[in-house]
């Protein structure tokens, strides 16, 4: 009875979206002010809708109803509680209506919380966004309906696979899925100013928030699944360039080159184009993100079954987004006007050449992930392009970005002299070849270029802040206040430029790791990078749904023990699955890694043990960048003096000059 | 407006239009089953091994490139490791395979003699001969992916028949066996 009332909820908010998508595009061309307050109506009942029907998977979910399908073959009468609830996202039609539901909610957060926006504007984004998320609807009805039910309905149901049977993928799906989606309304704002054909300093400063909440999300969902990756696959590495990891890359690069073009719009007026475009290319680039990959188009590790009808279907719901809002810039972008002009040494030129390596980044991992499937079409040759490509490509590119990073903000707008920048850097340059050097004599190339890298991009950033707060030349306790009356949006600059610092800081330590692989027999013990491991014991264990076997391993130091560490093999008895769980102990700089492979015939077993120096660093860096972004999030001017539209209103499509 | 900055403003709407045809065309070809992105087509099939030479484990023989050329009969020559989970899954149809005649020569893949001799005893040895290659450079040379990996070398050193998963029986019947036969 509930899945069925989830389905017709389901049915229902498509029809709701579909009068959105009518009533919102169209509405501002009848000139009745009634119609204009209808679209967030229907956008927050749509969303009411969808949550209904996703509430009522969950609760199929919870309790275990197996005639759906999806319950029957995602989860089963042993799996535990909190995994039948995060099931119903942990597979794909049951993402998919995640997915729509977190599209309806940023439709339901324009409707409810943009009244700053300009009725006719506000009406058209949701339109686009009605347009949008209804396809998607359709998709879900048509070909991928989580609801089918299945007669007779098995008695336990397959259960959850296993390697998703963790708490950090429970929350990945959602948290990603906000940062992939929510640039649905940078979409929707960049389709609506190119139908009104205006583009100002107003539009910047109200599309900032909701690219930068999504990029805040976008980046914590890719912490997240790198972290995931790292503890639970068993090999210690934390980013594989997978076509899944890379189509989640993608939209972050330039969803990171928006957050920063559109400060130029909102403060010079310039890149309008530009932005609208990256605008588009982002929330393309999310939906190719979430959806090519479930096509089976792409070779990847993160295997999505699906059919080739639904493929099709995609293929089509992503001709008609992307390719009609890239027909509609096509006819349209002509019409915005670019009004402020800057020379290319000022603040302006800085984030233009953080764009521009940013997209170059994004088109070289976007080239490597297509190139594969390409090839085969045009030549019929199979290829697969892996790490040492993507590693070769990228470094030289981001070498520059992270040089630019800390002398960017130091820049003022307009028109810039590049020495008074550079001399308020000279010590963190000097630091930075410091370290460049120590690391160059013990013969790690490499590493030494991404630790001095680091140094350089987290220094700056708080040369940056004390600059800011104007540390030293006024006194002490005056500079803390003003670090409560500078904007807060330079702070949260500030910290995601050092978020990114310690992020790269971890990825090259990571590269100084040092592993073994080794079998050892109870008592044994091997030396790795000072530690001495020891295996003590290997005992049976049992979890809710597997039975594993435990070692345990002691790490000590000089002959003081250091940590005592667990890692398991784990046989899952219902779907007879043997998973790997890595034991790792950080103490903030460095991490110890142990996995245990399995045993062998002499009551010993086979153990990996991996020493990665800084690894934690990799996603705190990551998770202060989204700090960054929060803060920022919270400025003055976002949150009170919500942005006006200057008064002088030219006739939509004549605004040439 | 001039008209090369018209179409400039086209150009996305181009690329995406080409992306999306190719992406047809490939979801098409995916449905009659010419295009599998999964399988890995190892370049090697139809050409001739690469020059390797390896030593054995434990002061035996290892083999070449000259000794697998001068066969006369076909070799399954079988990448593996002691340390891979799935290798030690399609052991017992190795053991089966090599009871049924079939010449299986194993590569062991960046590991350590004593490790090779555990796992050989416990999983048993089907291998007629047995090379080990501790860096893994004739491995990259073979373009191997992981492990297990299974190539099948006609006489005069031929690859003839590639897979890049472990040899379950449907693997076996569905795709070696036919290439036995018309090999025999």
């Amino acid at each position: 009875m509930i899945p069925t009332l989830g389905n017709f909820a389901l049915a229902l908010a498509l029809a709701i979206a579909v009068a959105q998508s009518v009533i919102g595009i169209a509405g501002p061309m009848l000139r009745d002010r009634q119609i204009l307050r209808a679209a967030p109506a229907l956008a927050i009942g749509q969303f009411v809708m969808l949550g209904l029907s996703f509430l009522a998977l969950v609760w199929a979910g919870v309790v275990s109803d197996f005639t759906v399908r999806n319950v029957a073959e995602y989860s089963s009468s042993t799996t535990p509680l909190f995994y039948r609830i995060t099931g119903t996202w942990g597979n794909h039609d049951g993402s998919i209506l995640l997915w729509c539901l977190i599209l309806s909610l940023c439709g339901a957060t324009v409707g409810a919380f943009g009244n700053s926006i300009p009725t006719s504007l506000r009406s058209r984004v949701l339109g686009v966004l009605g347009l949008v998320s209804g396809g998607f609807m359709a998709f879900v009805i048509a070909v991928s309906n989580p609801f089918a039910r299945i007669w007779p309905p098995p008695l336990h149901g397959a259960g959850v696979n296993p390697i998703l049977q963790d708490p950090g993928l429970a929350v990945h799906p959602p948290i990603l899925y906000t940062g992939y989606v929510g640039f649905s309304i940078a979409f929707a704002f960049a389709v609506a100013a190119l139908i009104e054909g205006r583009v100002d300093a107003a539009w910047g400063r109200w599309v900032r928030p909701w690219a930068l909440v999504s990029w805040l999300f976008l980046t914590c969902g890719i912490c997240f699944g790198s972290l995931w990756s790292y503890y639970t696959l068993g090999w210690g590495g934390f980013w594989f360039w997978d076509p899944v990891e890379n189509v989640a890359l993608l939209p972050w690069l330039t969803g990171t080159a928006l957050i920063h073009s559109a400060i130029v719009v909102e403060k010079r007026e310039a890149l309008k184009t530009w932005s609208v475009l990256l605008a588009i290319a982002t929330f393309s680039l999310s939906l190719c993100g979430t959806f090519l990959v479930r096509s089976g188009l792409l070779n990847s590790v993160h295997a999505f079954s699906a059919s080739p009808d639904q493929g099709l279907f995609i293929l089509v719901l992503l001709a008609l987004t992307i390719g009609g809002s890239l027909l509609l810039f096509a006819f349209r972008a002509p019409v915005l006007a670019a009004s402020g002009v800057f020379a290319p040494v000022s603040r302006e030129g800085a984030l233009i050449l953080n764009n521009i390596f940013l997209c170059i980044i994004a088109a070289v991992v976007f080239t490597g992930t297509m190139y594969p499937p390409f090839l085969a079409l045009l030549f019929n040759r199979q290829i697969s392009v892996g790490a040492p490509f993507y590693d070769q490509a990228v470094l030289p590119l981001t070498a520059p970005l992270i040089l630019a990073m800390a002398v960017g903000p130091l820049l003022s707008w307009k028109r810039a002299a590049l020495l008074p920048a550079l001399t308020k850097l000279w010590f963190v340059a000097v630091l930075a070849l410091l370290v460049f050097g120590a690391f160059i004599l013990r013969g790690h190339f490499v590493a030494a270029l991404g630790l001095a890298g680091a140094v350089w991009v987290m220094l700056g950033a708080l040369v940056d802040l004390a600059e800011r707060i104007r540390l030293f030349r006024i006194p002490l306790g005056q500079s803390f206040m003003r670090l409560f009356t500078i904007p807060r949006a330079a702070i949260g600059a500030s910290l995601g430029h050092l978020g990114f610092g310690i992020a790269v800081l971890g990825i090259a330590g990571m590269s100084l790791q040092t592993h073994t692989i080794r079998v050892l027999n109870p008592g044994q013990s091997i030396d790795l990078g000072g530690y001495n491991w020891k295996l003590i014991s290997i005992k049976p264990a049992t979890g809710p749904n597997y039975t594993a076997r435990d070692a345990t391993i002691e790490v000590s130091r000089n002959g003081h023990l250091v940590e005592i560490m667990h890692p398991e093999t784990r046989y899952f008895t219902n779907q007879k699955v043997k998973t790997v769980a890595a034991a790792i102990r950080s103490n903030g700089v460095r991490n110890l890694f142990a996995t245990f492979a399995g045993d062998n015939n002499s009551g010993g077993g086979e153990f990996r043990f991996n020493i990665h120096p800084l690894a934690p660093e990799i996603w705190l860096g990551g998770l202060i960048m989204a700090l960054g972004g929060a803060i920022s999030l919270s400025d003055r001017r976002f949150r009170v003096g919500a942005p006006v539209r200057s008064r002088l209103r030219r006739p939509s499509g004549s605004a040439t000059v | 407006m001039s008209l090369s900055r018209r179409m400039l403003f086209g150009l996305p709407l181009l690329v995406v239009g080409v992306g999306g045809a190719g992406f047809y065309e490939l979801l098409r070809r995916m449905q009659t089953g010419s295009y599998n992105p999964q399988a890995f087509n190892n370049p090697l099939v139809g050409h001739d091994v690469p020059d390797f030479t390896l030593p054995g484990v434990d002061g035996r023989e290892g083999f070449d490139k000259k000794l697998l050329a001068a066969q006369t009969r076909p070799v399954l020559v079988n990448f593996f490791a002691s340390w891979c989970v799935p290798c030690a899954g399609e052991a017992p149809y190795l053991d089966r395979l090599a009871k049924s005649g079939v010449d299986i020569w194993g590569i062991a893949y960046q590991d350590k003699p004593e490790a090779i001799g555990l796992y050989l005893a416990k999983y048993g040895n089907p291998y007629a001969r047995l090379a080990t290659d501790p860096s893994g450079r004739t491995a990259i040379n073979w373009g191997v992916y992981g492990v297990p990996e299974s190539f099948l070398i006609a006489p005069g050193g031929k690859v003839v028949w590639h897979v890049a998963a472990p040899l379950v029986p449907e693997v076996i019947d569905d795709q070696l066996r036919p290439v036995l036969r018309r090999l025999a």
